[in-house]
């Protein structure tokens, strides 16, 4: 089993209205096979003897599904491997002797909570305003009675890959959410079940992310680069799209 | 402890109907006076959260995590059944009723199993409705593909992100509701105990997370949705959180909790790599469609798999059961890979790892085919081991996967606690011994859009409730209580962290209580937990405070759960008397080593309950009926 050793630098805050700062930390003896959480994980175990808090962090399926890991590491989102979530980004990538800074995402919208837990909320809020199509439940036609073309099915797929774990904001200059709200527009943009609402749903979730704080976005493309599930910006000309179409033709 | 199933009379087909007919009905006006707690936001939570909303109850919902679109149902790979017969290839409600009784060894009800096939159709309508970009046929109608070992194709999908799709499906349809006022969200909270005021169920305890207050909840119906218990044997393909703790609060508190000794273990995960490793991966059990599964003949045989000589490979799954092959239901492949583990022939720097070879289907379908099938799985694999598929084989073992036990529920999906339902995974009604692929999704669903709204409005059309605050004693004592435990984990201040014992304890487990069981085994397995969990309570170290967001105080509060349930599912082993689906006991086994189940004195849900701490639970029984289905031995030969 290879090993390495690594150093951290971790920034470390107790509360959103505490100031924070980055402390040290050694990784020693780290199995290139373990994920990045694991090595932190082992970096909590040695804090924790030594009678110190542990770093938090947010993580719960550690297989990339669920979008509730996620910390910058060395300046990139979930850490240098592309299409990778940092629960599985995995340390054979990383060199012995390595320095690594890791830092929770920054934006106005999204609040540090603790160390590197910050709030998502807004993403929630977003949502909210119109992101799904507004049937209840029961009552609902024959699911064959809607035939969709492969192509577009496919299309809605890929904006609905979106694990809303906040990198395409963290990743953004600007701190643009303009990804995550685009993927979810074009999800229903896309399809028949989703254009009864669309304009609607276009200008109320658009409007939600500027109430949220969230900057507007300048085409630096850095969200698509770097996320984990490599959704493309292509969600964002088509949410722009939509916004246009519903100034012309909405109410 | 009563045990009334109120499984409705008639023939199984019109059983749902004439239930729905006879429940009682709340009128529209008088549903906004009701609030319903909700726990948990995966498939079952998400989707009770809506329905209900949408009949006009005020719900308050409560989820573990930062968002209610991230519980665990969102890992589901494969697919949805359902019964909808699109492929024209003689699939029918029975059918889908039928082999899921079969799959589940015949061990759960006829009646609530056949509900589940009928309902299984109106799932899919619903989701398509809702924009769940479900994968298609260039003709544009729904595409379906066979999963589990079914002989039809019933299996809706989306990529291998069924579960995901299904979820947002669910989360969107509860956001609605939360932007109409229906539904209060509560992220970020833990549930921590079950109070009842004149014996019914009417609010909860829970902490906030972020904030470590300890925050008391009125309602006048309690709904548990919050998931299997897999993590008791730490290493898992549970997500981290995944916990038993709201289900085991509300054991102590007089719901019984039926078969805890059924675990399911899946047979495609990828292998325990070292000592440090926080969490299993599952791949699709698709990939047995194509892959075959060998080890070498020869035990401690170390070299290279490509240096292994066909003659020196032993295909034992094809060998041992010629007719269905690779293709084994899930119990009996993870059974026969520990079996070959067993004997020294594992691979892989552990022993504990057989091999899932494409070779022989890229020779014969060429690296296209096969890429565009798994690609996505292959990829995975790669990401987590660095090894590519394409050139040597997958090494597989299998890893804790679902749990078919839970609490106790009847038809109606209400506990032995007056107004406490439990849906989805933290029930244990539909699955039996064992569960078959793309049937968890199918359960949740139906639990959440299909049936709570009907059986709630009967339980709270019929109740007697008296106006209940927070400020009743009851919820005090329980806030109370939840302190006084979290000062003490606190103020422990041991040698040992949380996360050590927790590993401890899932070795025990998989050991003890894992794959196949022996009586002695338990026995030793439950002293050795014992006696692990006097230390816990003496020698953990838990850092921080109680009044902040403190991650090691949350798992010391799971783990402190799991030691106990530990206890209640090697005791529920021993009790039953026979082998069926997932449980093997040893001593029961046919000739070819498959779990034989005695019809005559075991066909019973096995349901406990709590006599007080350190007291032996009391053991009841359910008698199962079959009056439909003719009980049959499974053979897979």
């Amino acid at each position: 089993m290879k090993t390495i050793n690594l150093t951290l630098q971790v920034w470390r805050q107790e509360t959103s209205a505490k100031k924070g700062r980055f402390e040290t930390y050694k990784a020693e003896n780290i199995s290139t096979d373990m994920s990045f959480l694991e090595m932190l994980d082992v970096v909590n175990e040695q804090l924790t003897l030594e009678g110190r808090e542990p770093i938090a962090f947010d993580h719960d399926c550690r297989e990339g599904i669920c979008g509730m890991c996620g910390a910058m590491v060395d300046g990139h989102a979930h850490g240098p491997q592309k299409g990778t979530t940092l629960c599985q980004l995995h340390m054979r990538h990383f060199s012995d002797g390595d320095t690594l800074v890791i830092e929770p995402w920054r934006a106005r919208a999204f609040k540090v909570v603790k160390d590197l837990v910050v709030d998502r909320s807004a993403f929630d809020k977003i949502i909210q305003e119109g992101g799904y199509v507004s049937v209840n439940t029961g009552g609902t036609p024959d699911g064959n009675t809607l035939p969709i073309s492969q192509e577009a099915a496919e299309k809605a797929m890929d904006a609905a890959a979106c694990i809303g774990c906040g990198a395409c904001v963290a990743a953004c200059p600007n701190a643009s959410a303009m990804l995550f709200t685009g993927a979810k527009i074009s999800q229903y943009a896309l399809l028949p079940q989703g254009r009864p609402e669309a304009y609607k749903r276009a200008r109320a979730m658009l409007k939600m992310h500027d109430v949220c704080g969230f900057g507007n976005c300048s085409n630096e493309r850095e969200c698509e680069a770097q996320c984990p599930k490599e959704i493309s910006i292509v969600n964002i000309a088509r949410m722009n799209r939509e916004f246009l179409k519903a100034g012309f033709f909405g109410e | 402890m009563k045990l009334d199933a109120k499984i409705p009379g008639g023939p199984l087909t019109e059983k749902w109907d004439r239930h729905q007919f006879d429940l009682k009905l709340v009128n529209p006006a008088n549903k906004r006076k009701f609030t319903v707690i909700v726990v948990g936001t995966g498939l079952a939570g998400g989707s009770a959260s809506a329905s209900l909303a949408e009949l006009g109850y005020n719900v308050k919902t409560f989820c573990i995590q930062d968002s209610p679109r991230r519980a665990h149902s969102i890992a589901a790979q494969g697919g949805i059944n359902a019964a909808k017969n699109y492929q024209n290839d003689g699939d029918s409600e029975w059918r889908l009723f039928y082999d899921t009784i079969k799959g589940g060894d015949f061990r759960a009800r006829e009646g609530n199993v056949y509900r589940l096939a009928q309902l299984s159709t109106n799932i899919i309508d619903q989701c398509v409705a809702q924009g769940v970009p479900f994968a298609r046929e260039y003709g544009g109608l729904l595409a379906n593909r066979s999963f589990g070992g079914a002989q039809v194709s019933r299996t809706f999908y989306a990529r291998g992100q069924t579960g995901q799709q299904l979820l947002l499906g669910a989360y969107g349809a509860m956001s609605r509701q939360i932007k109409a006022g229906k539904v209060t969200m509560f992220p970020r909270r833990e549930m921590l105990d079950l109070v009842l005021v004149d014996g019914k169920a009417r609010g909860i305890t829970a902490r906030n997370i972020i904030t470590g207050e300890i925050e008391s909840h009125a309602a006048d119906a309690v709904v548990l949705c919050t998931g299997g218990y897999g993590n008791v044997f730490y290493l898992s393909t549970n997500a981290m959180a995944s916990n038993v703790t709201a289900a085991y609060r509300a054991y102590k508190k007089g719901a019984g909790f039926a078969n805890p000794c059924f675990t399911q273990i899946h047979p495609t995960c990828i292998p325990v790599h070292g000592d440090y490793q926080s969490k299993l991966t599952l791949m699709s059990e698709s990939l047995r469609n194509d892959g075959r599964v060998w080890v070498p003949k020869k035990p401690g045989d170390t070299r290279p798999p490509r240096q292994i000589p066909e003659s020196e490979r032993d295909y034992y799954l094809e060998n041992k059961y010629p007719s269905f092959g690779n293709l084994v239901p899930r119990d009996v492949a993870s059974r026969n890979a520990k079996e070959q583990c067993d004997m020294g022939k594992g691979v892989g720097e552990t022993g504990l790892a057989v091999y899932l070879d494409f070779a022989d289907a890229i020779k014969r379908d060429g690296r296209d085919v096969i890429e565009r099938k798994y690609g996505n799985l292959f990829a995975m694999y790669e990401k987590i081991t660095g090894e590519n598929p394409y050139e040597t084989p997958m090494m597989i073992y299998p890893a804790v996967h679902y749990t078919m036990g839970g609490l106790w529920v009847d038809y109606n999906l209400m506990s032995t606690v007056d107004g406490l339902f439990v849906l989805g995974e933290a029930n244990f009604s539909d699955h039996g011994a064992n569960r078959l692929g793309a049937s968890a999704l199918m359960q949740g669903l139906a639990d959440g859009y299909f049936v709570i709204p009907y059986t709630m409005g009967g339980y709270l059309a019929g109740a007697s409730l008296s106006p209940v605050s927070e400020d009743d004693p009851a919820f005090r004592e329980s806030a109370a209580r939840a302190k006084d435990t979290m000062e003490t984990l606190l103020s422990i201040n041991g040698s040992r962290t949380v996360d050590h014992f927790h590993r401890e304890l899932g070795k025990i487990m998989w050991e003890h209580c894992g794959m196949a069981r022996t009586d002695a085994g338990l026995e030793k397995g439950k002293s050795l937990v014992d006696g692990l969990k006097a230390e816990f309570w003496e020698d953990v170290n838990v850092p921080g405070s109680a009044e902040d967001l403190n991650q090691s105080l949350e798992k010391a509060g799971r783990v402190g759960d799991f030691f106990e349930f530990a206890g209640l599912m090697m005791d529920d082993a021993l009790a039953r008397r026979e082998s069926c689906g997932c449980h093997l006991n040893e001593a029961y086994q046919t000739e070819e080593h498959e779990a034989k189940r005695d019809d005559e004195n075991c066909c019973h849900v096995a349901v406990w309950e709590h006599a007080g701490t350190d007291k032996a639970p009391v053991f009841h029984k359910e008698p199962l009926e079959f009056e439909n289905v003719e009980l049959t031995q499974r053979s897979y030969k």
